[in-house]
């Protein structure tokens, strides 16, 4: 087998390569090789590098809301509007446990299971949009912090906003896969995908945890 | 004999129209059409950009000149940069990896060739945005034309107070289009190298090559984001009114200073690298040796990967930093000295008693090894943080990364091309004419930037659109400009030798060179499936072992 493949890439080039040697030498020089060759996942090492790059952005925007803690010259500050989400922490990072429930059900072939927890996941996620949003209005309009008050708010609706138009995307990914499994069209064969929105996901709850102790914890 | 005759009819009949063959160019997926676009549009930049560094050079040719007025020259000079570096340099990096890596590896396309396309229609786009901004920028307020900021576009130049019409809204929405063209490009080229390689090639039997272009678009994805968050958060504060860059509501110029230049180092070396790539490649064929020190060359860039996103600040000596500050970035710079000078030994090490052969290749890639040294070493005097207080901004910066840029960058991509062009076109570049342009190149780039340091010593600043006479600098300037019309002429040569050796070059069969990596394997040019079936390789030479299966190389590593 490996000597016909051999032969096969061999095409000869040049007379003074090809000439005077016998297959049969050629042959008789190939060592046998270990027949097993298994590369990673091209799709799981695009998924890596993409988390990576999207990490780098988030560090420049985090240490520009480092940089600028209590640099304004002008009130309101972190203290005085901000206030601490957790009922929205907690309903993305449970988006992240229901998404491995997700795919643990998917993996045993249980698709009502599956959509059930999919579907979970798009909920919390959308909730926790909503929060984000109603957090928003009672800054713009109650607290008369918008993204030109000052460097906290410019800073802050920055990250924060980075962060919530990641989510955004999820969601549409998450909502592809859910409408295309209600018509069918998930199958067994896309479990590597799901797998990439999930770790994509997954991601997206780890900068939540990043964002909330920079701007809710510490900067506060 | 007979399977390559087989092979070479099947791309090279083409009796369809122009509309299909474009029609072809536009829906293609294919890694080594992509490859070829990306090369060929940079040429096309890199021929506007050129004309403008031209049209700097005549008006700085003599004192009180007044060949171009203030403000074109500055939308030149920040066009010209931008145009290198984002559209020819990053295009030439993306451009070699698509073709080459596939090829080198013994896959049949990229991992995922949709995407691959995707990102060249970002990036091409994104370059013509960038240029449309001479129509577009004035807008409706009438002001503005093409970016006048400076490639780096230094806070507060950019705000909207100092920057009015659109012309830094272009440099920055384009720039954010072909960053993203990049990214995919990147993503895309580090998971073929690492999922897709043949059976049998491990890591460190991986040509040279793929392991510079994995390392170069690892640096890809780490440093462009600082570009695009510093952009992003530039557009919020012209457009949304918010205060990164605003010295009056308290933001920091500086701040913009260090984003851009944690993305504006790794930089550099993201384009030098891909000219180590090919003239890693390229030495030790025409040398007849193998690589000297592989893992130490896989290892040194590596090193110069890692050292290279701790060095920003080496070029913001002058604005004032604590004197650690200034000590560590110092010796940061000083680090990186290593590990090039290990690749520098071996190159050297992997001629040193080889049979050189001194066809157009290896000439650049001897004279990329000069060039490159003393950039090197100009380098090492503007990592001095005292002397850099002197230097900084004067045409002695400029003179030293165009050393690194024209002399390094250029000159190992220009061996690449004619390396590599007759397994992409089929025939063999002109030697004649090959060899007028390396001298032309090699006289012009010398009478430029050799010369082009003294002003700087001087005292000339950079980007000053004109200077009075009597002091010192004009008879410099003069010569510095004859150089730049030499090395237009010799890029001239080049130009034509790429377009009538595609008709009239001489056939080059499958391996021209005589060489030992997989893309000497199939047919020039390869076909669409590039491989008839698997390879399997054994060493790092895979075509030696096939060669001279007496003696094979997988024997003894």
């Amino acid at each position: 087998m490996a000597h016909s493949m051999i032969n096969d890439v061999y095409m000869p080039i040049t007379p003074e390569t090809s000439d005077g040697k016998l297959p049969s030498t050629r042959n008789a020089a190939i060592a046998p090789e270990a027949t097993e060759w298994k590369l990673p996942s091209s799709r799981k090492v695009a998924i890596i590098c993409l988390i990576l790059t999207e990490t780098g952005l988030f560090s420049i925007f985090v240490a520009g809301y480092v940089f600028y803690l209590g640099k304004s010259l002008t009130g309101p500050t972190p203290r005085d509007v901000l206030e601490l989400p957790i009922l929205s922490t907690i309903f993305l990072l449970s988006s992240s446990v229901t998404i491995v429930l997700a795919e643990r059900a998917f993996n045993r072939n249980r698709v009502g299971l599956f959509k059930l927890f999919w579907l979970a996941t798009i909920v919390l996620a959308g909730l926790f949009l909503t929060m984000t949003a109603t957090e928003w209005r009672t800054l713009i309009y109650q607290k008369g912090l918008t993204i030109s008050t000052n460097l906290f708010g410019t800073t802050f609706y920055s990250l924060v906003g980075l962060h919530a138009s990641h989510v955004i995307v999820g969601m549409c990914l998450l909502l592809l896969v859910f409408i295309l499994s209600l018509r069918g069209f998930v199958t067994m064969m896309h479990h590597e995908r799901l797998k990439m929105i999930s770790w994509y996901w997954h991601f997206v709850d780890a900068v939540w945890i990043v964002v909330f102790t920079v701007v809710y914890v510490i900067g506060r | 004999m007979a399977s390559q005759e087989i092979a070479l009819p099947a791309t090279r009949i083409s009796s369809t129209s122009f509309i299909d063959r474009l029609h072809g160019l536009v829906v293609t997926v294919d890694h080594k059409k992509l490859g070829l676009m990306y090369i060929g549009t940079a040429i096309g930049f890199m021929s506007f950009a050129g004309l403008m560094a031209l049209g700097i050079r005549l008006q700085l040719a003599v004192p009180n000149n007044t060949l171009l007025a203030p403000d074109v020259f500055n939308r030149f000079f920040t066009m010209h940069g931008t145009s290198m570096v984002f559209l020819v340099g990053m295009a030439l990096v993306s451009g070699f990896g698509n073709y080459l890596v596939p090829l080198m590896i013994g896959t049949r396309d990229m991992a995922f060739p949709r995407l691959n396309a995707f990102g060249y229609w970002m990036y091409l786009f994104g370059g013509l945005l960038l240029y449309f901004s001479y129509l577009g920028a004035p807008g409706l307020s009438g002001h503005g034309s093409a970016p006048d900021v400076g490639w780096f576009a230094y806070a507060p130049l950019t705000g909207a107070a100092f920057s009015r019409g659109h012309s830094t809204d272009y440099w920055i929405l384009s720039l954010l289009l072909t960053s993203i063209g990049s990214t995919v490009s990147a993503i895309n080229v580090i998971a073929t190298a690492v999922s897709l390689r043949c059976k049998g090639m491990t890591l460190m039997r991986m040509p040279l090559f793929v392991w510079l272009m994995i390392v170069v678009n690892f640096m890809i994805l780490l440093a462009l984001p600082a570009l695009s968050a510093a952009q992003i958060m530039l557009l919020i504060d012209r457009y949304l009114g918010g205060h990164f860059f605003d010295t009056q509501a308290g933001g920091s110029a500086v701040i913009w200073q260090h984003f851009f230049w944690i993305f504006g180092h790794p930089e550099v070396y993201i384009l030098i690298i891909p000219a180590f790539a090919c003239v890693s490649e390229i030495v030790p064929v025409f040398s007849r040796k193998p690589i000297f020190g592989y893992p130490v060359m896989v290892g040194a860039t590596v090193m110069i990967g890692l050292i290279s996103t701790s060095v920003w600040a080496h070029h913001m000596f002058s604005v004032g930093m604590t004197s650690v500050g200034n000590i560590f970035f110092a010796i940061s710079t000083f680090t990186v000295a290593v590990p090039t000078g290990i690749k520098i030994f071996n190159w050297l090490g992997t001629m040193y008693g080889g049979r050189i052969r001194f066809d157009l290749p290896m000439l650049f890639c001897i004279a990329f090894l000069f060039q490159f040294l003393i950039a090197g070493l100009t380098g090492m005097m503007l990592g001095v943080a005292p002397l850099n207080w002197q230097l900084t901004d004067s045409y002695f910066v400029v003179a030293h990364f165009h050393y690194t840029l024209v002399g390094g960058f250029l000159f190992g991509v220009f061996a690449g091309f004619y390396y590599w062009y007759p397994k992409a076109v089929g025939r063999l570049l002109d030697r004649r004419l090959g060899l007028w342009h390396f001298w032309l190149l090699v006289i012009g780039f010398h009478v430029t930037f050799d010369t082009m340091h003294f002003p700087g010593l001087l005292g000339m600043p950079r980007r000053i659109f004109t200077y009075d006479a009597g002091r010192g600098w004009d008879t410099l300037n003069f010569v510095t400009t004859i150089g730049a019309l030499i090395q237009a002429v010799g890029i001239l040569c080049f130009v034509i030798n790429i377009v009538r050796s595609a008709r009239k070059g001489k056939l080059a069969g499958n391996d021209p060179w005589d060489a030992w990596t997989l893309e000497w394997t199939t047919s020039s040019p390869p076909p669409e499936y590039n491989f008839a079936s698997a390879p399997v390789v054994r060493s790092r030479r895979p075509l030696w072992d096939l060669k001279h299966p007496e003696d094979p190389d997988w024997k003894y590593e």
